[in-house]
């Protein structure tokens, strides 16, 4: 298959990603819908590491999983947090930023 | 030393005794503040005569002696030198002023000795004397200005100087005001004679005068004008006269020092000064005269009605002015400022007896209530008689030769000025009448209970209170001290008065008409220039002829005054129900402060309303306001976008994206 | 036959997408994140990405979801409210998604990046191998690897500050400090 239809799917998938982190209320489907970007961007590494025939794409797709466990450990440590302290599991109440 | 050095020497003492006097009064003994600031003022008595002698030992011709300090200002076409003008008309302004304002000072120390602003008084009593003298002696018009605007400030400080009384502030607020619309005559005055002539040093100016003006010429007689509104308003003429009367909330000297004797002249003196452009401009001249009668006349009937004694004595000067400056507006310049001479000296005199009767009575000023201090103050009663005598120009006083010599000059002018000098006769029989009616009241009849108290030997001391309104007082700061001093009791009121009273009888025979004329021969120089002084010579005969004539009616009105008064005394009460309109028109003062308070005060406050309410509250705030709505409404719309909401700023966040992307995607197409 | 293989996969990976972002439960989202995990991990191998869709399987699918799991156990079924507080958010972020998604399919088809529209260069045999990795990963990105253990490191370390358990007196993140930190 041609490497253009990897990046399209892996574009399709971002997307879904994206409007998924805009129309979902729970934080922790919020992080999966992050999940979902950060894999579509892996899979768009790999692609491009096939085009150029160069594995530099791959190392820094297992780079990309390191720092998505990382920031999946922190964001499920925060949720929680959250629960542990009786907070609603909902972005929408989370509003102490409000200008 | 050369008369201009004694000149300088003349202004620096006062100056230094009022700073010596507002800087150092903390570290400075008790009551060291009224020497010193008598000592200056007795220095620059000295310096003056220090300065005659100089003069007067130049030749005639040579006596117009100027000397600058530095330079004020200089750039293209203006060169203002700090300088005086030293010639006769200065030297005897000079002579003038240091003169009464030493006594003056003598006889403040004890009369002041209980209050607690001592020093605050001699130091603005200096530096009033420093401003007078600075305005007499300037050679040029931005001195005059400064040196007339400190007499403005010095009259303001003096008037409310008991600043707790509502009514000395309000009176100081009144000198103020109308001092400054006369200020702003003045000032108009000078910018126009720099725009025609091209500089304010006077000689300059009066040499160049007749080459650049015709007579009558529009501009030459607004000028005049303009200095007339200045001159007015600094002399209590009318129309600009209602601050006097007010201005008698000051403390006694203080009268007797500005309002009577110097402050008041000043407005005299610039006529005389200026009398080169008033020669270019007879019209302005014709109708200072003019005016000077009407307020002659006017002050006089009010002097007729009023109560207290402190504003019968400050029509007087009014009146006494108006001669002044009708003497000096119709050329009569040596008899207008013999006047000024001889009125500083039995009117400042008038006004300290005048402090002594008030302090025996208490603090009281009406004079229906006083009566019979003739045994209970008799040195006081006598220098009060020789005040009148020689304000209603008995024979044989100062003021007496120096009225008469305006009315004979007016009448020798000729023409339509004979009515000048008709006019002042009429206004002399008022003088005379009301002159003893002060004393009639004050010394004869029948002892009133203070007078009584006195003669016993015991002062009087009434509750503090205001002598115009009743309110009750306190003797602190701000407020009259709690004693009151008389003459009998005080040896420098005394010695000053006693100077003074000679000064007032023997003062005139220095001009007897066809004996001597010391003051003709003296101020030539300045005025020889003029040919209302070359030409118009009043014969022996007339002048006699005239001081017959004014002896007479000063006998007639004491004789009036007598009558009314002693003899038949019921006869004021009688005039006052008979003729009640006449009566409470006079007392009213003919009613000017009424019509200043409608036709100007209350238009000019209801504009100042008028200018908070709309367009200050309405159109500036309004302004102010709309534009901080404005931004606070930009500002409510921004705020929106910080909802709180994750959710919102990640939508923000992808569609900014989005956009980018589209950007890109279309520039790259 | 690739090309059935690629069709698998990219089904499998939009299906676990969007049931990720649809489903109500959040336990069957993890569910489906997984069922994505996999699908991708053939994806990678297709592109001769052996060692990343290994990786992919084992730590991706394997470790990370595990936690997903535990905490979704933890944390219960949520109930998402009906409601859209955010005016317009219903409706734009659908519309956003789809323009970006079209806005970067039209820049890769219509890119001028060589080789796109092939399948790639022939590859050598180690390509992708996990000797090859390690090779890189231990050479070249030697520096990389290194921070990227740091990484995992702050991580773990900022996982127990945020979800420590509280003391007695309140947990070690939120115990009240002196005076200043009252009503902060």
């Amino acid at each position: 298959m041609d490497i253009s239809w990897y990046l399209v799917l892996s574009a399709l998938l971002f997307a879904i990603g994206a409007g998924g982190v805009l129309i979902r209320r729970s934080p922790l489907v919020i992080l999966l819908c992050l999940e979902l970007m950060l894999n579509a961007g892996n899979l768009a590494l790999v692609a491009f590491a096939r085009q150029h025939g160069d594995q530099d794409g791959q190392v820094f797709a297992l780079i990309v999983m390191v720092v998505a466990a990382c920031e999946v450990v922190v964001g499920l440590g925060l949720i929680v947090a959250m629960f542990r302290r009786r907070l609603p599991l909902n972005v929408d109440e989370m509003r102490d930023l409000r200008g | 030393m050369s008369a201009t050095t004694y000149a300088w020497l003349v202004l620096a003492f006062p100056l230094a005794g009022c700073l010596v006097n507002a800087l150092g009064w903390r570290s400075l003994p008790p009551r060291a503040a009224g020497w010193i600031g008598t000592g200056a003022i007795a220095l620059a008595f000295v310096n003056s005569i220090a300065a005659l002698v100089a003069m007067l030992d130049k030749p005639a011709s040579g006596r117009e002696l100027t000397s600058s300090l530095w330079t004020y200002a200089s750039a293209e076409g203006l060169d203002i030198k700090v300088g005086i003008l030293v010639d006769p008309l200065s030297v005897f302004m000079i002579l003038v002023v240091t003169g009464v304002s030493m006594l003056i000072h003598l006889y403040s120390i004890s009369y002041l000795e209980s209050d607690r602003g001592y020093s605050r008084y001699f130091s603005y009593l200096n530096f009033f004397v420093f401003s007078m003298l600075l305005l007499v002696l300037a050679g040029n018009f931005v001195l005059l200005i400064v040196g007339w605007a400190f007499v403005g400030f010095a009259s303001y400080a003096l008037i409310s100087y008991w600043y707790r009384r509502n009514t000395a502030t309000t009176a100081g607020m009144k000198a103020f005001v109308i001092n400054v619309i006369g200020d702003i005559g003045l000032v108009l005055a000078a910018f126009f004679i720099f725009r025609e002539l091209g500089t304010f040093d006077y000689l300059a100016i009066f040499s160049s005068a007749p080459q650049q003006f015709t007579t009558n010429e529009g501009v030459v007689v607004a000028i005049c004008l303009l200095m007339l509104v200045g001159a007015f308003a600094k002399s209590a003429q009318l129309p600009l006269h209602t601050w006097l009367p007010d201005a008698m909330e000051g403390p006694t000297p203080v009268s007797a020092l500005i309002h009577a004797a110097t402050m008041v002249t000043a407005g005299v003196y610039l006529i005389a000064r200026m009398h080169p452009l008033f020669l270019q401009a007879p019209t302005a001249a014709d109708i200072s005269a003019f005016l000077g009668l009407a307020t002659l006349i006017f002050a006089a009937t009010v002097a007729l009605a009023v109560t207290d004694l402190k504003r019968i004595i400050a029509y007087s000067t009014i009146s006494q002015i108006g001669y002044m400056v009708m003497g000096v507006s119709i050329g009569g310049y040596v008899a207008g400022l013999f006047h000024l001479m001889s009125h500083a000296f039995f009117k400042a005199l008038l006004f300290m007896a005048a402090g002594s009767v008030i302090a025996a009575m208490g603090g009281t000023q009406n004079i229906d209530r006083m009566g019979g201090f003739r045994r209970a103050l008799p040195f006081t009663s006598a220098l009060l008689i020789v005040g009148a005598l020689a304000l209603a120009a008995f024979p044989g006083t100062s003021g007496f030769f120096s009225k008469d010599e305006i009315l004979a000059f007016a009448y020798e002018r000729g023409g339509f000025y004979v009515i000048l000098a008709i006019g002042g006769y009429v206004g002399a029989f008022l003088t005379a009448i009301y002159a003893f009616r002060i004393v009639f009241r004050v010394v004869y009849r029948e002892p009133c209970p203070e007078a009584r108290e006195l003669e016993r030997g015991h002062l009087a001391h009434a509750e503090p209170q205001n002598p115009l309104t009743g309110e009750k007082e306190d003797t602190d700061v701000g407020f009259p001290g709690p004693e009151h001093q008389i003459a009998e009791r005080a040896r420098p009121m005394a010695v000053a008065m006693a100077v003074l009273g000679v000064a007032a009888i023997f003062g005139g025979y220095i001009q007897v008409p066809g004996v001597d004329h010391v003051l003709d021969t003296f101020l030539e120089p300045t005025f020889e220039d003029s040919p209302l002084f070359r030409d118009i010579h009043v014969p022996t005969g007339t002048a006699w002829a005239g001081l017959a004539i004014g002896g007479v009616l000063s006998l007639l009105g004491i004789a009036v005054a007598y009558y009314v008064y002693v003899v038949a005394p019921q006869i004021p009460e009688r005039l006052r129900t008979r003729a009640h309109t006449v009566y409470t028109f006079l007392v009213n003062k003919w009613y000017f402060d009424e019509l200043y308070d409608t036709v100007v005060y209350r238009p000019v406050i209801a504009a100042g309303r008028f200018a908070n309410t709309v367009l200050e509250r309405v159109v500036v705030q309004g302004i102010v306001t709309a534009a901080v709505d404005a931004v606070r409404g930009v500002s409510v719309i921004v705020r929106g976008a910080q909802s709180g909401f994750v959710r919102a700023y990640a939508l923000l966040l992808v569609g900014g994206f989005a956009a980018l992307g589209l950007y890109f995607l279309i520039v790259s197409s | 036959m690739v090309a059935v293989a690629f069709f698998a996969g990219a089904i499998g990976a939009v299906a676990g997408a969007i049931g990720v972002i649809a489903l109500r439960n959040p336990f069957y989202s993890v569910l489906a994140l997984v069922v994505h995990l996999v699908a991708l991990a053939g994806l990678f191998l297709l592109l001769y990405a052996q060692f990343v869709a290994a990786a992919q399987v084992v730590v991706y699918a394997g470790a990370v979801m595990v936690l997903y799991v535990f905490v979704a156990a933890y944390v219960g079924a949520v109930e998402e409210p009906i409601w859209e507080p955010i005016p317009g958010q219903r409706f734009l972020a659908p519309l956003l998604a789809v323009a970006l998604f079209v806005e970067l399919s039209i820049a890769i088809l219509g890119t001028a990046l060589s080789s796109i529209d092939t399948e790639g260069p022939t590859v050598p045999a180690g390509f992708g191998s996990p000797e090859a990795i390690g090779n890189l990963l231990l050479e070249r990105f030697l520096i990389v690897f290194e921070a990227a253990s740091m990484l995992l490191l702050v991580a773990a370390v900022g996982a127990i500050v945020l979800a420590g358990r509280p003391s007695p007196g309140g947990s070690s993140a939120s115990r009240p400090g002196t005076a200043g930190e009252e009503g902060s």
